[in-house]
């Protein structure tokens, strides 16, 4: 018998260990009629302290507004006060203010001793039914239209339902287009007891407000609940998604339960003309980096207290910006700085997901973590004269190699062909070793 | 070898030696000496408080748990860490016997503390065919009568992972990934399989993994709360007591060359080197 069990049980380790990852889903948009739609890359704010949680949510939607329709599952019901629509701007400044930044620096004269910072660039991403009649179905179906409101832009429906197969075909009648695996999903949340949140864009509101986009849409509940549903999205989305995820807490760092969060590569010299390519740069680490790891991480690209930054990409948000991101325990706590925001701290993480690496929904947890981090590149421009003295003379020997070591880490970090990087480079006028005859190694030990 | 707990120590320091060199831990050398140091330091202390000979094995196990584990900011914490691990084997004792596997309360300490946190995810998917090996080698060579207890925690907890998934309808996907974690494997090979702080009887044993794994399955699904396997070992090795005097049975005992004594000697320490894994 008990060889038995053993066997069992080893026979299942070796089954999770060689079992293929099964295709499941995840995201946050559902496509009405047969719009295709842009939801590559998604950020989301979430502010969080004691249970309770302020979702900001974005994507760069390109589609026609009126095909615009989302469905997004949360743990409780929502009142009209919970739902609000925020100005694009927020999550435009939180992203320049944890961007990964390149930095440069000029070498000093090496016959003197001096030592400048002079610039910093911030590294942008690129740029970033009739009612009653509606109420009656839902009810024949097992669902529930527990809402509806108009908040902004938005038409939103609050939902509940009892199986899945009433809501996906509610959906279907009321105009939505759902991927196939939905109903799965749905029926998932439902037994998880979820309530679903439905926008589409209300044109005359639309009108009215007189943007071209959309803004982004804000719920605020309590949940001991800290997690994103991801499993949505991936049901419509052609491959990959790309997801932003800002937390703001009171603590600390945040970062994932379910999947392992890692620090991008960070502090390192890379040759100069990065600084022309610098998104190109970013997008090809980030890339590089996620096939080295399988595509199976999240990636921390900044951690760090809201009330400063060294070196600064854009301003740290102030109190009022946090306030609409829904950092709610700014009152309680005492201010400083002048009256810049303290107690939030920051985390970015990006993730780059689809239903075979990522087929949970995204658990977090806050640490006690509250050390800072940031994606910080940087550039050193050699000093053009020759140096007239010995450290001079050594410091453009030096050179060549350093331009080397360079040429090597950027293509390590990206996966750029080391002969195109070298070639660049060289169109540059940079040196590299094997041009250059080295010193003999004694030469220098007594002189 | 004829103490398993030499393995484990070699299992530990390879797994923490990966984990650093491998998986970027948040762990500097400076905390891993500090957590060994503390350890055995207090470990030292404490025997000779209680008059005992002093044991470097499992204080060397604990605290490399610790590292493994726990993340800290601040040296304090780190400290602090490792004084309450060791110190709760001497302090916290009922019938003879500490009541809690000492890295676990150790955690959860620093965990209510708000002083540190553990990262279960920090081990990625990758580690997993690294860990089952290890964990099963260690098993081989245990041979200790207490891997029941991870056995049954291995067919108990899966199975409720399984059950919620097929209740939700959810793809096997989303189970194999809940499974595919070394914080699992780690639990299950280095910490309920603690001889120490498990029930003494074979079915008080798997009582015991079945509570584990209906707790951490509360913890998780309930209360939405990470690290549900450590407060779930926690909260049952309270009722570990209750479980040996229900099915009562011989106390385990290192292979080691110390006589045994009767547990009714108040000097009953010396029969109890403390502590398997993380003890």
């Amino acid at each position: 018998m008990k060889r038995q069990i053993l066997l069992a049980v080893t026979t299942l380790c070796v089954a999770l260990i060689a079992a293929p990852p099964v295709a499941a889903f995840c995201g946050f948009y559902v496509a009405k009629a047969d719009t295709r739609l842009f939801n590559e890359a998604s950020q989301v704010a979430i502010a969080r302290h004691d249970g309770k949680t302020v979702l900001t949510m974005a994507n760069d939607y390109r589609g026609e507004l009126e095909e615009f329709a989302i469905v997004i599952p949360v743990p409780t019901l929502l009142e009209r006060e919970q739902i609000n629509v925020a100005d694009k701007r927020l999550l435009d400044h939180l992203d320049a203010y944890s961007s990964p930044r390149l930095v440069e620096y000029y070498d000093e004269n090496p016959c003197r001793r001096r030592f400048d910072m002079l610039k910093v660039a911030p590294m942008g991403r690129s740029k970033t039914a009739d009612v009653a009649e509606m109420e009656a179905r839902a009810r024949s179906l097992g669902v529930t239209i527990e809402a509806e409101y108009t908040v902004g832009e938005y038409d939103i429906v609050i939902l509940s339902a009892r199986e899945s197969d009433g809501l996906t075909t509610f959906l279907k009648e009321t105009g939505y287009k759902l991927p196939s695996g939905a109903e799965r999903v749905l029926g998932s949340y439902i037994r998880q007891d979820m309530k679903f949140f439905l926008a589409k864009v209300n044109l005359e509101e639309q009108a009215r407000q007189g943007t071209t986009y959309l803004r982004p849409l804000q719920v605020a509940f309590e949940s001991p609940k800290f997690m994103l549903p991801i499993r949505l999205g991936t049901l419509n989305a052609e491959g990959q998604q790309e997801l932003f995820v800002y937390t703001l807490t009171r603590e600390g760092r945040v970062e994932t339960t379910n999947y392992r969060t890692v620090k991008l590569p960070t502090d390192v010299d890379v040759p100069a003309f990065v600084k022309r390519d610098f998104g190109k740069f970013y997008k090809a680490m980030f890339e590089e980096q996620t096939r080295k790891h399988d595509g199976r991480v999240v990636f921390q690209e900044y951690a760090w207290n809201m009330a400063w930054c060294d070196p600064c990409a854009a301003d740290p948000l102030s109190r009022d910006q946090l306030q609409q991101l829904g950092v709610f325990w700014l009152d309680e706590s005492p201010q400083q700085f002048g009256g810049q925001a303290q107690q939030v701290f920051i985390t970015r993480l990006h993730l780059r997901y689809d239903g075979k690496r990522f087929p949970e929904d995204l658990m977090f947890q806050e640490t006690s973590d509250n050390s800072n981090f940031q994606g910080r590149y940087v550039v050193r421009h050699p000093f053009p004269g020759y140096g007239d003295c010995e450290r001079g003379r050594r410091y453009r020997e030096q050179l060549p190699e350093r331009r080397e070591k360079e040429a090597q880490t950027l293509a390590n970090l990206t996966g750029w062909e080391i002969g195109d990087i070298r070639a660049r480079m060289e169109g540059e006028g940079v040196e590299f070793p094997a041009d250059a005859p080295k010193e003999p190694w004694w030469k220098r030990i007594w002189n | 070898m004829s103490d398993p707990r030499h393995y484990q120590i070699a299992v530990l320091g390879s797994l923490l030696a990966y984990g650093c060199l491998a998986l970027d831990f948040a762990v500097g050398w400076h905390q891993i000496v500090t957590l060994v140091l503390v350890a055995l330091g207090t470990q030292m202390l404490a025997s000779r408080w209680v008059d005992i000979p002093f044991d470097w094995r499992s204080p060397l196990i604990s605290s490399l748990s610790l590292c493994l584990l726990l993340r800290t900011e601040t040296a304090s914490a780190t400290v602090l860490a490792a004084v309450i691990t060791i110190a709760s084997k001497f302090l916290i004792r009922l019938r003879g016997k500490h009541v809690f596997n000492p890295t676990n309360f150790g955690l959860i300490a620093i965990l209510l503390l708000d002083a540190g946190w553990v990262s279960p995810g920090q081990w990625g998917s990758a580690a997993l065919a690294a860990f089952a090996f290890a964990g099963l080698g260690g098993l081989v060579v245990f041979r200790a009568r207490r891997a029941d207890v991870t056995w049954a925690f291995l067919l108990f907890y899966p199975a409720l992972l399984l059950a919620r998934a097929i209740w939700l309808g959810d793809p096997m996907a989303i189970p194999l990934h809940q499974l595919q974690s070394g914080a699992l494997l780690l639990f299950a090979f280095f910490m309920i399989s603690d001889p120490k702080t498990t029930p003494d009887r074979r079915s008080g044993r798997i009582l015991f993994a079945l509570l584990v794994a209906l707790t951490a399955g509360f913890i998780r699904f309930v209360l939405f709360q990470p690290n549900e396997l450590l407060w779930a070992l926690v909260c049952c090795s309270m009722l570990t007591p209750l479980i040996d005097r229900m099915l009562p049975a011989e106390r385990y005992r290192w292979q080691t060359a110390i006589p045994p004594l009767s547990d009714s000697d108040p000097t009953a320490f010396r029969v109890q080197p403390k502590g398997v894994l993380a003890s």
